[in-house]
């Protein structure tokens, strides 16, 4: 038994060695020809902040590939945002993004409502008038009464889990309604905070006011779902069409299909072009294998958006560059450092002063992979972010030894001091980030041990502050991108006192500070977006003076145009994406 | 799985009971010396073996380079390398990440290249990781020896409800799942613990796991070899001389096993170095920064095509050191069990 398995080892470890061997020949050779754009390529960042290849042509089959499936294509369980973007072929909102490239997505227009509502004064009710000619896939008017139905199933929990809840959290705080599925009255329609005096008007009715309130009303779960049609927790497999196309075929983890709705009117719809004739998704386990059958052509674009993998990243940007859009994705990658471990503000200042942010920004992938340097915590796009704020002068990209020595002294430990760096052990760039600032802090005598703990429990260790304290994390490596692209949607859980949990907890640093919570307060009442922006740069503003964060990137995204594609650009509103419901493929 | 097993180890005892304490041709008669060449021991005899074995020896040369390398690894690397932890990201294109230079960044000041991303000089990561490998390699061996050793003896010796118990606790280890026991260990793993801290616990922890399933192979071996030792003449005349126990295992019987033993923990070693390579490979080994083989080949996963060289060299470190070890070992087993198929 010894000899024979030894033996194999061997020979395992030779065929390793050669296969590595033959694998050099190949990357060093095919690194170094080519450099040539694709044919027809529209050019590096052509769908940034405009539109690459404008038309109007309609035709042909628009081919996604995917590496991951939904979590629910069901518009009221979906959570993941290529999920919401995807959701508007096939539904439609009573306000929706608009169709415009870059920061100017995330205002909102009508879709299937006249206006964007009418807010009483007290900013407590919003009534809404329903277009004529908006229909389902069997013709049948899309009515008041569906839109409620639908969005009463977000309350179904326990049948229909997942998706965002804000709704249920803003209309029903205390939990009274238990969902249509547990409803006693004969329609099903027994929400209280919703009304539908007739089939075209829909009232809302907020116990408090929230600003944001039409952002929550944008997202796919406030999508109309027709009674006689809602099969429950199957719903996600074949979802009935109130949008430009219709589910045709669909296997879980294979493929989709979808094709034409002809009784969607496009007098009806300002936001959706509807060009292709058909529309394809694949699903593929292989991220390296999809990237090159993108390269190929085979396919026209990432359904997910998650960015070109690293090992296909050097070939794209040196041969295929006019095929690649490089958006912001409004995700911000940071170190936060939670007071209970670290609680003296000039410590954490120490860190702060001493990280290397250019470092940190090639552990992420440098400025195209990774993204910019940020400054501060709120990303740029959002409205009150203030790109040039750099209270620690990390802009500059080199630490600044002389004012992080300056504040140890004032923490009382000049000398340094011993401190623990938690991150996911699943994400291999946050592990080069962790590695980056242990480094850089070893300059000024900050012993930081870097612990990897499992990716997949993270609301339970990171996520309970008083794991966070028992372990001594006093650097936590995370990431945050908002549900919906304002103050409230970013900042809130990160920062807002009351948002502490005891499990599933964003607010590592356990920020309390009744300042930045009544400027919350004030900023959800704040109907106006500029104004309540004002208050969001104020949080912002003090979110730095508490020196518990250390922003590390805006982060940006290298995602793969196929030449065939028209209309393209990406939608801050939906995380640097593309803005799926406006693309063609004929030119 | 468990039937092969005995079958293979008791052959394997057999084998080596005919030819390790006496010499060929001379069975029973132990410690009266060989009639034709007098005066060599058996170790002298496989030593001489052991010198005719060219590639064994080739191994053996191998070895003993790579732990001189392991010891004074702050010295070569301090001649010529740079600090293992140090960063040189003006090495590294930032774009992409790798680095600038062709091949890995592979130069005068950087004889192995540089690690992407950061800038790490392969070179010394390598020195240092060779320090990972052969200790916890080293380790884990004489610690599955220790206890393999122990309770094989005590079991084979005593037999009865005492060999029917520890045999079933070591079917129950060989059948455990030690990479998946590993990972979850070192995952509730403190930082701190009796004194050590950082990568410290991680090496102990990597020691006493891999050792600790390893002793059951041990055991096997030398509980085959204790049974059928035992009730040889010589030591039924050492029992009937009043002998106790304890010496018996000892003076008796511990000699006779040290052959198959010394065979057994150099094959285990290269083993030992896979499995803490492939611990590493999946997050379980030593922590960041410390360099270690199994950590640079999964760091260069994610650069395979645009940077081959830095997947190609850990892994051929692991390559030679395995392959060096086991040439060793397999002259060891030939030179010690001249009888034993090859």
């Amino acid at each position: 038994m010894l000899k024979s398995s030894q033996r194999r080892i061997a020979a395992g470890a030779l065929l390793a060695a050669a296969t590595m061997v033959v694998t050099t020949a190949c990357g060093g050779g095919g690194d170094k020809d080519g450099g040539k754009d694709s044919a027809g390529a529209a050019g590096f960042n052509a769908g940034v902040n405009k539109v690459a290849n404008a038309s109007d042509k309609k035709g042909g089959e628009l081919k996604f590939i995917g590496s991951q499936e939904a979590d629910n294509w069901d518009p009221q369980r979906g959570y993941y945002g290529f999920v919401w973007d995807f959701a508007r072929y096939y539904t439609r909102q009573l306000v929706t993004f608009k169709a415009a490239p870059g920061t100017a997505s995330t205002e909102l227009v009508p879709d299937l409502a006249t206006d964007a509502g009418k807010v009483s004064a007290d900013g407590l009710t919003y009534t809404f008038t329903l277009k004529d000619g908006i229909t389902w896939e069997d013709g049948k008017p899309i009515t008041s009464k569906d839109i409620k139905y639908g969005i009463e199933r977000i309350w179904a929990q326990d049948v229909i889990s997942g998706g965002p809840i804000y709704l249920q959290q803003v209309l029903d705080p205390k939990g009274e309604y238990k969902g249509p599925y547990k409803d006693t009255s004969a329609d099903k329609l027994g929400l209280k905070a919703i009304e539908t005096p007739d089939d075209k008007t829909i009232i809302f009715k907020l116990p408090v006011a929230n600003g944001d309130f039409l952002q929550m009303l944008a997202m796919p779960a406030a999508s109309p779902v027709r009674q006689d049609k809602d099969t429950k927790a199957q719903y996600g497999l074949k979802p009935f069409s109130s949008g430009p196309y219709k589910w045709q075929s669909y296997t879980p983890n294979k493929s989709i299909k979808l094709v034409r709705n002809d009784k969607w009117d496009a007098k009806t719809d300002t936001v959706r072009k509807a060009l292709p004739d058909s529309i394809s998704v694949t699903f593929t386990t292989n991220a390296d294998d999809m990237d090159n059958r993108l390269v190929e052509g085979e396919y026209d674009l990432d359904l997910n958006a998650t960015g070109v993998g690293a090992a296909a990243r050097q070939k794209v940007l040196q041969q295929h560059k006019g095929n690649v859009d490089n958006p912001q994705t409004g995700f911000i990658r940071y170190a936060v450092f939670p007071q209970t471990v670290i609680p003296n503000i000039e410590c954490r200042k120490a860190i702060i002063y001493a990280a290397d942010s250019k470092s940190l920004q090639t552990a992420r992938g440098g400025p195209q992979a990774g993204g910019d340097i940020a400054p501060n915590m709120l990303p740029p796009g959002i409205k009150g972010a203030d790109p040039q704020a750099d209270p620690y002068g990390k802009l500059a990209g080199t630490p600044d030894l002389a004012k992080a020595k300056d504040a140890l002294k004032k923490c009382g430990k000049p000398n340094g001091f011993k401190t623990t760096i938690a991150v996911r052990n699943n994400k291999k760039i946050e592990i080069a980030t962790a590695e980056s600032l242990q480094q850089s802090l070893k300059a000024v005598g900050i012993d930081a041990q870097i612990d990897q703990f499992d990716g997949a429990q993270t609301s339970g260790i990171i996520g309970s502050p008083k794991v966070v304290k028992e372990k001594g994390y006093g650097i936590i490596i995370m990431g945050w991108g908002a549900d919906f692209p304002t103050g409230q949607g970013f900042l809130q859980p990160l920062v807002d006192g009351r948002f502490i949990l005891q499990s599933g907890n964003n607010n590592f640093a356990e920020l309390n500070d009744k300042a930045i919570n009544g400027l919350f307060d004030q900023a959800l009442k704040e109907t106006d977006p500029a104004k309540a922006g004002e208050l969001y740069k104020q949080i912002n503003t003090k979110v730095s003076e508490a020196a518990v964060y250390l922003p590390f990137t805006n982060e940006k995204n290298i995602i793969w145009r196929s030449s065939r594609l028209t209309n393209v650009y990406t939608a801050d509103a939906y995380n640097g994406r593309y803005d799926y419901a406006s693309l063609g493929v004929v030119k | 799985m468990t039937a092969p097993l005995h079958e293979t180890s008791a052959g394997e005892a057999t084998a080596t009971v005919d030819g390790a304490p006496d010499a060929p041709g001379t069975p029973d008669k132990s410690g009266s010396g060989g009639k034709a060449i007098e005066g060599r021991s058996p170790w002298k005899i496989a030593w001489t073996r052991l010198k005719r074995d060219k590639l064994a020896l080739a191994g053996a040369f191998v070895v003993i380079f790579l732990i001189l390398v392991a010891i004074f690894a702050p010295v070569i690397v301090g001649l010529l390398g740079h600090p293992p932890d140090e960063f040189h990201e003006d090495q590294i294109d930032p774009l992409f990440g790798t680095p600038i230079g062709s091949w890995g960044g592979i130069n005068g000041d950087f004889l192995l290249g540089v690690e992407p991303v950061n800038g790490r000089d392969v070179f010394s990561r390598i020195v240092y990781g060779a320090r990972i490998s052969l200790l916890v390699a080293f380790l884990a061996a004489v610690f599955a020896v220790f206890l393999g050793t122990i309770l094989g003896i005590i079991a084979g010796y005593f037999g009865g409800w005492i060999d029917a118990a520890l045999s079933r606790v070591m079917d129950v280890m060989l059948a455990f799942p030690q990479l998946l026991f590993t990972i979850a260990l070192v995952s509730v793993l403190p930082n701190e613990l009796l004194g050590l801290d950082g990568s410290g616990v991680r090496i102990a922890a990597l020691v006493l796991v891999i050792g600790f399933f390893g002793w059951p192979y041990v055991g096997r071996i030398v509980r085959g070899q204790t049974l059928s030792l035992r009730n040889r003449e010589y030591v039924e005349a050492a029992q009937s001389l009043g002998a106790g126990r304890f010496y018996i295992l000892r003076r008796e019987l511990l000699p006779n096993l040290i052959a198959p033993i010394t065979v057994y923990a150099t094959l285990m070693i290269p083993t030992n170095i896979l499995t803490e390579a492939a611990l590493s490979f999946l997050g379980a080994g030593v922590k960041p920064p410390t360099a270690s083989w199994g950590q640079m080949l999964s760091t260069a996963i994610t650069t395979y095509e645009s940077d081959p060289l830095f997947m190609v060299i850990p892994g051929l470190a692991i390559f030679i050191t395995v392959l060096a070890f086991n040439l060793f070992g397999d002259g060891v087993r030939d030179a010690l069990d001249p009888k034993g198929s090859r």
